[in-house]
C-alpha cells in the first residue's frame, strides 16, 4: 500500500457571485493513507468544509471545482458522473455532519434509516440487515439496542443521535470517513466520548479519517497528522505531534499560543491580531502577511509554496531565504 | 396523544359555537324575522301573535339555546323568500355542491403535487419555469373569469362540452348525483377544473417551495453523503418531509373549495348551495345564509380534525411523547 | 457561509455611499434589472395607475353619464370588424356604452376599490397586530382566536356576509351611493389577519429585546417605541403582503361584482362588465366580455409578478 487512500491535487473551488468570482479553496494539495486520521484545521471560511464536500461530491451550488484532481483508491473521482460517485458515497467514503440533531430524518425511525442504508450498499435481507443494525448501535455505544432501534430521532439526545449518525457512517464500512466538525454542535461533556469512539472504530476497522475541525485539541489527541488551511489555502501540513511541539509556518504559531495549556508559563493567552480576509479581499504575495509578525518583504510580493522544513511542509518564504541561501 | 386529539376536539367545538353565535346574530338581529314573514297588510295583532309563536319575546339566550338545539337537530327555519324549510332546500342542492368540489379537490391534488414536486427538484428547467409561469396565470385570473373563458372556448367556439348545469342526474333517495351519467360526468368537467385550477397552482407552488426547503436540510445532505439512489432521497424522505404542511394546505382548501363554489356554481349555473346562498345575500333571505355559513362552519371544523389525524400518522413527533435517552 | 461574509462587507462598503447608489447598488435592484418580466409588469402596473388616474381626460366617453349612451349603438363589435366603427375602439355593450371607456373607468374603479380596501385592513390589521402582541393576555388570546376563525373562512365568503349583512341593515339606502364604501369595507375586513400576525410575532419579538425593556425602564412612552422599533421591522414584510393583497383585493371586488352584491350597473367596475357580458358570450358579442376580462387579468397578473418579485427580492432565504 504505497498509493495513498486520497489524493488531492491542487484542488480550486469556486463560488461565482454577481460581483466577481470568489475563489474559496485555493490550489490545496495533501494526501490521506489508508487507516490515517488526517486532522484539517482552519477558522471557518478558510475552506475545511467545502474541501470535505468537494471529496464526497456535494458541493452546494453555485460552488464548483474549477481545477484539481481528487484520487480515491487509485481512480479519479472529482469528474465522475452522478451514479458513479453516488455509488462511492456511503460504501466507500462516508461523511458525517456538524449537527447531529438536524442529520437524521425525524420522520423515520432510527432502525428504518439505518436499515435502509445497509440495504442500499449491502446484499442483506430484512432481518439481517436489521441484525446488522442493532450490531452497529451496539458498537457505537447505544445501550438496549433491540428497543432503541424502533425509537424516533427525536426521542435521542444530541450525543446519542451523534453516534446514530456515526453508525449510519460506518454501515457499510467505508475506507474514508469525512467527519465535518462532528462534535461542535454538541455538549461540551460529550465531546470527548463521541471524539474517542469515532477514533476507537476507526482505528478497529483501519477506516481513514478526515477530520476537520477548528478545535486544536480535538486534533492533538485523534489525528496522526495535521493540516493547517487559511483563507483557502495550506499554511502548513506535518505530524500532529511535531506541528504542536514546533509550529513552522507563524499561522500556525499563532493557533498553538492561542490554545491554553497545563504546562504554558505564559500569564496569558496571546491572540492572533486582526482576522482572517474574506473571501474578495484577499491580499496579493502571502495571504497571511498583514496579520504576521515575522513578515519580511517577499511576503508582499508572492505567495510561498509548500517548503519542506524537516518533515513538514509549511507554505511560508522564512524558509525559502533558507533554501536560497543553502 | 390523546390530550392531542381531545384539545383539537375542545378547540373546534369551540369555533363552531363562535360560528353558531354570529349565525345566530344575523338571524336575529339582521332585519326583523317578523317584517320578512308577513305581508304588508298583516295587523299589528297578527304580528304579535306571530312574534310570540316563534319565541322572539324570549330572553335572547333562550334564544340561542333554542337556535343551536335546532341546528343540532338540522332545523335552521323557513327561508323568507322561498317558505320553505331550509335544511331540506340546502340538503337538496348540497350533493351538487359536494361532487363538484370533491372531484375538484382530487384533480388540484392528483396533478398539483407532482407539478410541485417536479418543480422543486428541477427548478432550472425549461417545464419547471413554464409550469410556474402559467400558475401564476392561474392565479392571477380571477376564476370567474377562467369559467368564461373555458365557456367561451369549449362551449361557444367548439360546442363540446356543456356551459351550464349537471347534466342528467340519478336520484339515489338522500343524495342525487351527476356521476353514474355520461352527460353529467360530462358536465362537470369544465367546473370541475374551473373551481380546482385556483387551489392546483397553491397546491403545486406550496409542494415547490417545500421542496426546495427541505432539499436544502441537513438530513437530505446526510442521506446523500450515506450513498442513497436519488430516488430514495427525492421520494423517501424530501417528499415524505413536505407532506405535513402540504396535508394542512390542502385539507384546509378543501373548505375554501366548497366556499368558492358559489363563483363557479354562478359562472356555470351549476344548482348547488353556493347559488342559493348568494340568491340568499341578494335577497338577505337570512335564514338560508345563517345555515350556510354554520354548514361551511361544520364542514371545516370536520376536514380540520381530519387532518389532524393524518398529521399524527405522518409526523411522529406528534404521536410519540419524547422521552430523552 | 462566504455568502454571509460578503453580502455584511457589501453592507459595510454601502454605509459610504449615498442613497441612489446604493439603491442602484442593491441586490433589490438587481435582481430587478435581472428578469424583463418583473420590468415589464412594474411597466404595466405603473400604466393602469395613470391610465386610472387621467381616465377622465383620455376617455373618449364618460361611460357613467347616461346622457351620452345612445341605445342605437348598443353591441357595436370593435372597431376591425365589419360593422365596427372607429368610435368605438372596442365596440360597445348593450348600453351603447364605448368599451374602452368604461374599461378605462372601470380600472379606476377597480384600483380604487382594491388601494381603499388594502389600506383598511393594513391599518386595522397593523394595529391590532400592535396591540395584540404589545398588550398580550386576554386581549392578544381575542383578537388572535378571532384571527384564527376568520382565517378558516375564505375572504370571498366573508366578504359576501358582510355585504349581505350590510345590505340588510340599511336596506333603504341608495345602493349606488353605499356599494363603494360596504365593498372596501367587506375587503378590508376580510384581508386584516396576515398584517395582525406579522405585526404581533414581530412586536413579540422585540419586546423581549433589551432596549425596549430599558427604554420602558427610564419611562419612555411604550407607544412611541414600538412605532419606532418595530414598524421598521415589518415594513419588508408589510410592503409584500400589501402588493399581493391588492391583486386579491382586486379579483375580490371584480367577483362581487360579477356575483352581483358589488358595484352596480350603472357605474359599471370590470367585474360588473364581465357580468353583463357574460350573457352575450352565446350571441357572438364576445367583445362585451373577452375586453374587460383581458384587462383585469393584465392588471392583477402585473402586479401579482411584483408581488412575487419583492418577496423574492426581500426574503433571500429563498433565493
Amino acid at each position: 500500500m504505497s498509493e495513498p487512500l486520497l489524493q488531492v491535487r491542487n484542488l480550486i473551488i469556486e463560488f461565482p457571485t454577481r460581483k466577481e468570482l470568489l475563489r474559496a479553496v485555493d490550489e490545496i494539495s495533501f494526501d490521506i493513507k489508508a487507516g490515517e486520521i488526517l486532522g484539517v484545521v482552519g477558522e471557518s471560511g478558510a475552506g475545511k468544509s467545502l474541501t470535505g464536500a468537494a471529496i464526497i461530491g456535494l458541493l452546494e451550488p453555485p460552488g464548483r471545482i474549477a481545477g484539481g484532481e481528487i484520487i480515491f483508491d487509485g481512480q479519479r473521482i472529482d469528474n465522475l458522473e452522478h451514479a458513479d460517485i453516488q455509488k462511492l458515497r456511503g460504501k466507500r467514503i462516508a461523511m458525517i455532519f456538524q449537527d447531529p440533531l438536524t442529520s437524521l430524518n425525524p420522520l423515520y425511525r432510527v432502525g428504518e434509516q439505518l436499515i435502509e442504508t445497509i440495504q442500499t450498499h449491502l446484499p442483506l435481507n430484512n432481518t439481517h440487515a436489521r441484525k446488522r443494525a442493532i450490531e452497529l448501535l451496539d458498537e457505537v455505544g447505544i445501550p438496549a439496542p433491540e428497543t432503541r432501534i424502533d425509537g424516533y430521532p427525536h426521542q435521542f439526545s444530541g450525543g446519542m443521535r451523534q453516534r446514530v449518525v456515526i453508525a449510519l457512517a460506518l454501515a457499510a464500512e467505508p475506507d474514508l470517513i469525512i467527519a465535518d466538525e462532528p462534535t461542535t454542535a454538541l455538549d461540551v461533556s460529550v465531546q470527548a466520548q463521541i471524539i474517542s469512539l469515532l477514533k476507537t472504530l476507526c482505528r478497529d476497522r483501519g477506516t481513514a479519517v478526515m477530520l476537520i475541525t477548528h478545535d486544536m485539541g480535538v486534533i492533538a489527541e485523534t489525528a496522526d497528522r495535521v493540516a493547517v488551511l487559511y483563507a483557502g489555502q495550506i499554511a502548513e501540513i506535518g505530524n500532529t505531534r511535531d506541528l504542536i511541539k514546533s509550529p513552522k509556518h507563524p499561522y500556525t504559531n499563532g493557533l498553538m499560543s492561542s490554545i491554553p495549556s497545563m504546562e504554558s508559563v505564559e500569564d496569558r493567552l496571546v491572540q492572533i491580531p486582526g482576522s482572517m480576509p474574506r473571501l474578495n479581499a484577499i491580499p496579493d504575495g502571502c495571504s497571511f502577511h498583514p496579520r504576521c509578525s515575522k513578515a519580511f518583504t517577499p511576503c508582499t510580493k508572492s505567495r510561498a509554496p509548500l517548503i519542506d522544513v524537516g518533515d513538514a511542509r509549511a507554505a511560508c518564504w522564512l524558509y525559502g531565504a533558507e533554501v536560497d541561501n543553502g | 396523544m390523546l390530550a392531542f386529539m381531545i384539545r383539537r376536539v375542545f378547540q373546534s367545538v369551540i369555533v363552531m359555537f363562535v360560528v353558531a353565535l354570529i349565525s345566530f346574530l344575523l338571524f336575529r338581529f339582521v332585519g326583523d324575522p317578523v317584517n320578512q314573514m308577513v305581508g304588508i297588510e298583516t295587523t299589528p295583532e297578527q304580528r304579535d301573535a306571530l312574534r310570540v309563536q316563534l319565541g322572539l319575546n324570549d330572553p335572547v339566550l333562550t334564544q340561542f339555546w333554542r337556535f343551536i338545539m335546532g341546528a343540532v337537530q338540522l332545523d335552521f327555519g323557513t327561508s323568507y323568500q322561498f317558505k320553505q324549510s331550509v335544511a331540506a332546500m340546502i340538503g337538496k342542492r348540497a350533493p351538487a355542491t359536494l361532487e363538484l368540489s370533491l372531484i375538484s379537490a382530487v384533480f388540484a391534488t392528483v396533478v398539483g403535487i407532482p407539478m410541485g414536486v417536479y418543480t422543486g427538484l428541477k427548478r432550472d428547467s425549461w417545464l419547471s419555469k413554464m409550469f410556474l409561469t402559467v400558475s401564476l396565470v392561474g392565479i392571477s385570473l380571477p376564476t370567474f373569469l377562467i369559467g368564461i373563458l373555458f365557456i367561451f372556448v369549449f362551449a361557444v367556439q367548439f360546442q363540446v362540452l356543456p356551459s351550464f348545469g349537471r347534466g342528467e342526474v340519478v336520484d339515489l333517495g338522500y343524495w342525487n348525483t351527476g356521476l353514474l351519467t355520461a352527460s353529467g360526468l360530462k358536465a362537470l368537467i369544465l367546473p370541475s377544473i374551473t373551481l380546482g385550477l385556483f387551489q392546483m397552482t397553491l397546491i403545486m407552488r406550496l409542494v415547490r417551495s417545500e421542496m426546495l426547503e427541505v432539499m436544502r436540510t441537513d438530513y437530505i445532505k446526510f442521506a446523500r453523503a450515506r450513498g442513497l439512489t436519488r430516488r430514495a432521497v427525492n421520494f423517501g424522505h424530501a417528499l415524505k418531509n413536505t407532506l405535513v404542511p402540504v396535508i394542512t394546505i390542502t385539507g384546509l382548501q378543501l373548505g375554501s373549495v366548497i366556499a368558492f363554489a358559489i363563483i363557479t356554481e354562478t359562472v356555470f349555473s351549476w344548482p348547488g348551495m353556493g347559488l342559493l346562498f348568494l340568491n340568499s345575500v341578494q335577497n338577505v333571505d337570512i335564514p338560508i345564509m345563517a345555515a350556510y355559513l354554520m354548514l361551511i362552519g361544520f364542514l371545516f371544523v370536520t376536514i380540520n380534525l381530519i387532518v389532524d389525524l393524518l398529521y399524527v400518522a405522518v409526523d411522529p413527533r406528534i404521536r410519540v411523547t419524547g422521552v430523552e435517552l | 457561509m462566504s455568502d454571509a461574509s460578503t453580502n455584511s462587507n457589501a453592507k459595510i462598503n454601502d454605509n459610504e455611499k449615498g442613497l441612489v447608489v446604493r439603491i442602484i447598488d442593491s441586490d433589490m435592484f438587481y435582481s430587478f434589472r435581472q428578469s424583463k418580466i418583473v420590468m415589464a409588469a412594474a411597466f404595466v402596473t405603473l400604466s393602469y395607475f395613470l391610465l386610472a388616474l387621467f381616465a377622465p381626460l383620455i376617455s373618449p366617453q364618460n361611460p357613467f353619464d347616461l346622457a351620452n349612451l345612445d341605445l342605437m349603438d348598443g353591441l357595436t363589435p370593435p372597431a376591425w370588424e365589419d360593422e365596427g366603427q372607429a368610435r368605438f375602439p372596442l365596440g360597445t355593450d348593450d348600453q351603447g356604452r364605448d368599451l374602452l371607456s368604461a374599461i378605462l373607468y372601470g380600472s379606476r374603479l377597480s384600483l380604487t376599490v382594491g388601494f381603499a380596501s388594502v389600506a383598511f385592513a393594513a391599518i386595522l390589521g397593523i394595529s391590532l397586530g400592535l396591540i395584540s402582541g404589545y398588550v398580550g393576555g386576554l386581549v392578544d388570546t381575542v383578537i388572535m382566536r378571532i384571527a384564527d376563525i376568520q382565517l378558516t373562512f375564505p375572504s370571498i365568503l366573508i366578504a359576501l356576509l358582510i355585504d349581505g349583512t350590510v345590505s340588510a341593515l340599511f336596506p333603504s339606502s341608495n345602493r349606488e351611493d353605499t356599494a363603494f364604501w360596504v365593498l372596501v369595507l367587506a375587503i378590508g375586513l376580510s384581508f386584516w389577519v396576515q398584517y395582525a400576525r406579522t405585526v404581533r410575532s414581530s412586536v413579540l419579538v422585540e419586546k423581549e429585546r433589551e432596549y425596549v425593556q430599558a427604554a420602558n425602564l427610564i419611562g419612555l412612552n411604550p407607544v412611541t417605541i414600538m412605532l419606532r422599533h418595530v414598524l421598521p421591522n415589518v415594513l419588508g414584510p408589510i410592503l409584500v403582503i400589501i402588493t399581493i393583497n391588492l391583486a386579491l383585493a382586486i379579483i375580490t371586488e371584480a367577483t362581487l361584482s360579477f356575483l352581483g352584491v358589488g358595484i352596480p350597473v350603472t357605474q359599471p367596475s370590470l367585474g360588473t362588465l364581465i357580468r353583463i357580458g357574460q350573457d352575450f358570450l352565446f350571441s357572438g358579442e364576445w367583445w362585451v366580455t373577452i375586453f374587460p376580462g383581458a384587462a383585469l387579468a393584465i392588471l392583477v397578473l402585473a402586479v401579482n409578478l411584483l408581488g412575487d418579485w419583492l418577496r423574492d427580492a426581500l426574503n433571500p432565504k429563498l433565493r
